[in-house]
């Protein structure tokens, strides 16, 4: 068939069920919308692990002049001695899976303290005397903390071993389970949406019953009767699909850029190539998913 | 052209056969008029040689393929061999007379150039010259009738089935369209009418083959609608 005549074939198809194109193209939108912020969501917790993982330390807390309760153990003989202060520094820096080590000192503790909270009352009640003095060990894979806190935890002279990594995890824990509910989400949108495009096929289908009758009567291919429809279902996917495109550059480009980067300047995020990541997934998935289920809906009507 | 032997037919949840043994040879160039009561199975010898339905037993042959051995896919180009009509004409009702058997044409993928040359040749066969741009609520049910011949014998196929072609049409306007079925049969295309219409067949003189009941009781050349008569 002519390309043009197949065109307005489509034209006529589709403006026949305006209301049900519509619709057609806003759910799978909305749906490829979800699955794409899904993908983002994904794309900037991957960011977040990378900038973050890559920052955190092991932190060796030694024993101060008055040890807390319940670690009394290790710091029984009081304040950490010099001597325990060489030989811990001494062993860090033999350990093979240990990048760097720094020391800090009561008062340094004090300066980041007393920045973290300069807003709270609490800097006034704090000297530096109370302020734990540590090593923070930073390991060449993060993984390895096992080995340090068995080297180290409940050896004279430190308190506690902590590692930051530990408490990030729980963090993503928690972005994980968002992750999968978005996903959980995305896939039911999905599922809504082909139901949809299945249904407006068929009634489109039906409504041309009489063309596709004459169609078969005259000795039209299946493939090229089934064509006007598989492209139908196909463009709505695609306008969906572009939509939903749109909606993730607003969201890197206003929820990202104008909002989240400036008020949290500690944290990273995602880069254009994240959206077009996932603008190009959605818009594969969207024709895809469509021409599929276009192809579904047709299997039982349009037989020879 | 159309050879059936043996040929049975029983539908899906049916005891009673439609077609019940029947084996019949049509010749290149027949006008044959298949006729018999509703539900003697006039249709369903029809819709076997269009292969809308497979026979229960029995071969049919159309255009020399075997119609059991052919595969689905084939089957569009079976089609394009058999130009088929119907008593309701099958006319789209938002396109018009040339639009309507254009698109016989476009769907089965024929170049611009080449339907832009035989739609107004086979419209001017048919007796509809003048009348190209009109839709089909604006035609009588005989012009609505040749609308339909047109686009069935747009494509020259070498048969042509004619499911009562008259039925719905007075009988002046049927002998118009019995004399533009005439002469398509003239430039050497089998045609086979299937027609209740008994002044038709005794003035055409044409063969007669008769059904009943799904058997076939009659098969006479230059025969008339039925010895009743």
């Amino acid at each position: 068939m002519r390309a043009t005549f197949i065109v307005n074939e489509i034209g006529i198809g589709l403006r026949r069920n305006l209301t049900m194109t519509v619709a057609m193209i806003v759910t799978t939108a909305v749906s490829l919308g979800f699955l794409g912020t899904a993908v983002l969501f994904n794309q900037q917790v991957s960011v977040m692990k990378d900038f973050w993982y890559d920052k955190v330390e092991v932190s060796i807390f030694l024993c101060g002049p008055d040890p807390a309760e319940g670690t009394a153990g290790s710091c029984a003989g009081g304040e950490v001695t010099q001597d325990q202060r060489d030989s811990i520094s001494a062993d860090l820096q033999k350990l093979p899976e240990v990048d760097k080590v720094y020391y800090e000192s009561k008062q340094q503790a004090f300066i980041h303290f007393k920045e973290q909270f300069k807003n709270s009352a609490i800097v006034d009640n704090v000297t530096p005397d109370q302020m734990p003095e540590s090593y923070r060990v930073k390991l060449s894979d993060p993984q390895e903390f096992p080995i340090i806190a068995s080297a180290f935890a409940g050896r004279p002279g430190v308190d506690e071993v902590q590692d930051q990594k530990a408490l990030l995890e729980k963090f993503f824990k928690v972005l994980n389970w968002v992750q999968w509910f978005a996903t959980g989400l995305a896939l039911l949108m999905i599922l809504v949406s082909v139901t949809l495009i299945v249904n407006t096929i068929r009634v489109a289908a039906f409504s041309r019953r009489r063309e596709t009758g004459i169609m078969k009567l005259v000795g039209a291919s299946n493939f090229s009767i089934q064509l006007p429809f598989l492209l139908e279902g196909a463009i709505s996917g695609l306008l969906g699909a572009v939509l939903a495109s749109g909606s993730f550059v607003l969201i890197k480009s206003v929820l990202v850029d104008k909002l989240l980067a400036p008020n949290f300047p500690i944290a990273r995020f995602i880069g254009w190539d994240a959206v077009w990541l996932s603008s190009g997934i959605v818009v594969v998935a969207g024709v895809a998913l469509a021409a599929l289920a276009s192809f579904f809906a047709l299997f039982k009507y349009l037989r020879v | 052209m159309i050879r059936l032997q043996n040929v049975s037919k029983i539908y899906p949840n049916q005891t009673r056969p439609a077609l019940n043994d029947v084996s019949v040879e049509i010749g290149k160039g027949e006008f044959v008029f298949l006729v018999g009561q509703s539900g003697s199975g006039k249709s369903t010898f029809l819709r076997l040689v269009l292969k809308e339905e497979r026979a229960t037993s029995g071969e049919v042959h159309v255009a020399g393929k075997d119609l059991a051995r052919l595969s689905s896919w084939k089957v569009p180009a079976l089609r394009r061999q058999v130009g088929t009509v119907f008593q309701d004409f099958r006319l789209l009702p938002n396109k018009t007379v040339s639009e309507n058997v254009a698109f016989a044409l476009e769907v089965i993928g024929r170049p611009r150039q080449q339907i832009l040359k035989v739609v107004p040749e086979v419209l001017d066969l048919v007796g509809l010259k003048g009348k190209e741009r009109r839709r089909p609520d604006e035609l009588s049910g005989g012009e609505q009738q040749r609308v339909a011949i047109a686009r069935a014998f747009v494509n020259r196929p070498m048969i042509l089935i004619a499911d009562e072609p008259t039925g719905n049409l007075d009988p002046l306007t049927s002998v118009g369209i019995m004399r533009l079925l005439d002469r398509i049969n003239r430039t050497g295309t089998t045609v086979v009418m299937a027609t209740h219409d008994d002044d038709i067949v005794d003035q055409m003189r044409r063969r007669v083959i008769e059904l009943e009941s799904g058997r076939l009781v009659r098969d006479q050349s230059r025969g008339v609608y039925g010895y009743s008569h």
